[in-house]
């Protein structure tokens, strides 16, 4: 099964003070390399804050473009895993060690489908 | 075959069979499905001469009904699953019958389910109660009930949440919210939320569940604790209501009336916990309740002891509140009452109740009155509200 594991971030707050980032970076890498050596890895990376983000809507035919997130929330996706394993219980296995290199929250969502 | 025998029947097999069907299916709707269809089946079938193994002809009647099933679909999972089932030897499987039955109880427990749905889902499987019986024990809508259960079962299916005993490392964690679950499903039959004081077959069932439990994980010292601590209070339950339905308080009751059959079962599992020497929050408590069983009377200096030891694992403010308890009858209730003030619990009865107690000891009637008052106001089960109005109406204000 794919599941998606999303990096949920307070962006109210600096998530990693300058001095920091360096170390986290080094345990992210680090759990990354592993995953990828146990052949559960597909895709993953960490995004630009929420600021940055566009919304494009079809709306009766027309198209419009709008700045900023689609939700104005303090908690915004930081980044994102797409991992394959057998089932939750290993889902959750990598979240853990992915929650604990990257400090916050890992939310655990298993894919319908994958085109 | 009556009625109420066939009930029995369904309630001590229905998880059995379930969990049997869950992995021969590898789908926890189908399996029950077939289960209920080969009930359905024994309700018409068996008669005056019912099988000699009722649990064996359900799994091996719902076995064909699934078979039955899937061949009158054509889609390829359920051609797999089809070819799987023919494929499966037909003999009684009593060591595989046992892991089922972990299996289920892991995966209804599983933590990635709220807590309600943990215990709705364990009810309804393992223990093989009906959607309106768990809904009258909760005092909640049966569509709460089922809708509930319904989507623990899609979110088991869709999150991909496995059907296994977790492996050792993972054991404590995953073992947690499974003696949590029993725990709560006793503490409701105990002392129900609302309305009369207790409800019997909830404890009953939580009993049986951690008797199957006990006896599939004997090796674990917190599941036999667990057994221990509820047989020790279900032994007590005779006396723990008087004669016209009021609550009496353990130093207070009639020993005579306690169940010596469960008190001995309990002290036996309590010292074979003690021998293995990894005490837990479930074996402590085990014990704790073996010393108040024990002789004719509750020796307080072991108590607190082993609140102390409990309150080193488990540091939270219950735990503070009944080892205050204690304080108050090794140390006097000047010193319990130092503690409990300084206690942070909201909206839990059993705060201002205890303050309202060791007030009246330390002769400080007015305060006490007051502490009655808030607890009154908290408590929402008739019974123990009657308890702490009859003990204000004794103070001398």
């Amino acid at each position: 099964m794919h599941y998606l594991m999303g990096v949920r971030i307070d962006e109210s707050v600096l998530p990693y003070p300058d001095d920091e980032l360096e170390a986290t970076f080094a345990r992210v890498g680090a759990v990354n390399d592993e995953m990828k050596a146990a052949g559960v890895w597909v895709f993953g990376g960490g995004l630009t804050p929420s600021d940055s983000a566009t919304v494009v809507r079809r709306e009766s035919g027309a198209t419009t473009v709008t700045d900023g997130p689609f939700a104005e929330t303090k908690e915004q996706l930081g980044g994102f895993y797409v991992i394959e394993v057998d089932d939750l219980d290993q889902a959750l296995h990598w979240a853990e060690k992915c929650a604990e290199a990257c400090r916050v929250p890992i939310e655990v969502r298993p894919f319908e489908g994958i085109a | 075959m009556t009625c109420t025998d066939l009930t029995e029947v369904y309630r001590a097999e229905y998880g059995r069979c379930v969990a049997t069907l869950t992995r021969l299916l590898g789908d926890l709707g189908l399996a029950e499905e077939a289960v209920q269809d080969a009930f359905a089946t024994a309700v018409d079938t068996w008669g005056d001469d019912p099988p000699r193994n009722p649990g064996a002809w359900i799994v091996t009647t719902a076995r064909n009904r699934a078979i039955d099933r899937l061949r009158r679909e054509s889609t390829r999972e359920a051609r797999h699953a089809q070819s799987l089932l023919l494929h499966q030897a037909d003999d009684e499987e009593v060591g595989p019958v046992r892991d089922d039955q972990l299996r289920l109880i892991f995966t209804c427990c599983h933590p990635a389910l709220s807590p309600l749905a943990q215990t709705a889902l364990t009810l309804r499987l393992i223990a093989g109660l009906e959607v309106p019986e768990i809904a009258r024990a909760y005092l909640v809508p049966e569509a709460t009930i089922s809708q509930r259960i319904v989507r623990a079962k899609k979110k088991i299916r869709d999150a991909g949440i496995p059907y296994r005993v977790p492996e050792a490392p993972e054991l404590p964690a995953r073992l947690a919210p499974v003696l949590a679950v029993l725990y709560l499903v006793f503490n409701e039959g105990y002392t129900a939320t609302s309305g009369e004081l207790v409800r019997t077959d909830l404890s009953r069932e939580a009993i049986r569940l951690a008797r199957a439990l006990a006896e599939l994980m004997p090796d674990e010292p917190e599941v036999t604790g667990l057994l221990a601590l509820l047989l020790l209070v279900e032994a007590r339950r005779p006396a723990r209501v008087g004669p016209s339905g009021e609550l009496v308080v353990l130093t207070e009751q009639d020993r005579s009336l306690w169940d010596r059959e469960l008190i001995a079962e309990g002290h036996e599992l309590v010292r074979r916990c003690l021998r293995r020497d990894r005490p837990g929050p479930y074996q402590l408590q085990a014990a704790i309740n073996a010393v108040h069983t024990d002789g004719p009377a509750t020796d307080w200096t072991q108590v607190l002891a082993l609140y102390d030891q409990l309150f080193e694992l488990q540091p939270t403010p219950v735990v503070a509140l009944n080892r205050a308890v204690a304080v108050a009858e090794v140390h006097g209730p000047a010193l319990a009452l130092a503690v409990v003030d300084e206690l942070d619990l909201p909206d839990y009865h059993l705060l201002p109740a205890t303050r309202a107690d060791l007030l009246t000891r330390l002769d400080r009637p007015v305060e006490a009155a007051a502490a009655y008052d808030e607890a009154i106001a908290l408590a929402t089960n008739d019974t123990e509200r009657a308890f702490l109005e009859d003990r204000r109406a004794r103070l001398e204000v």
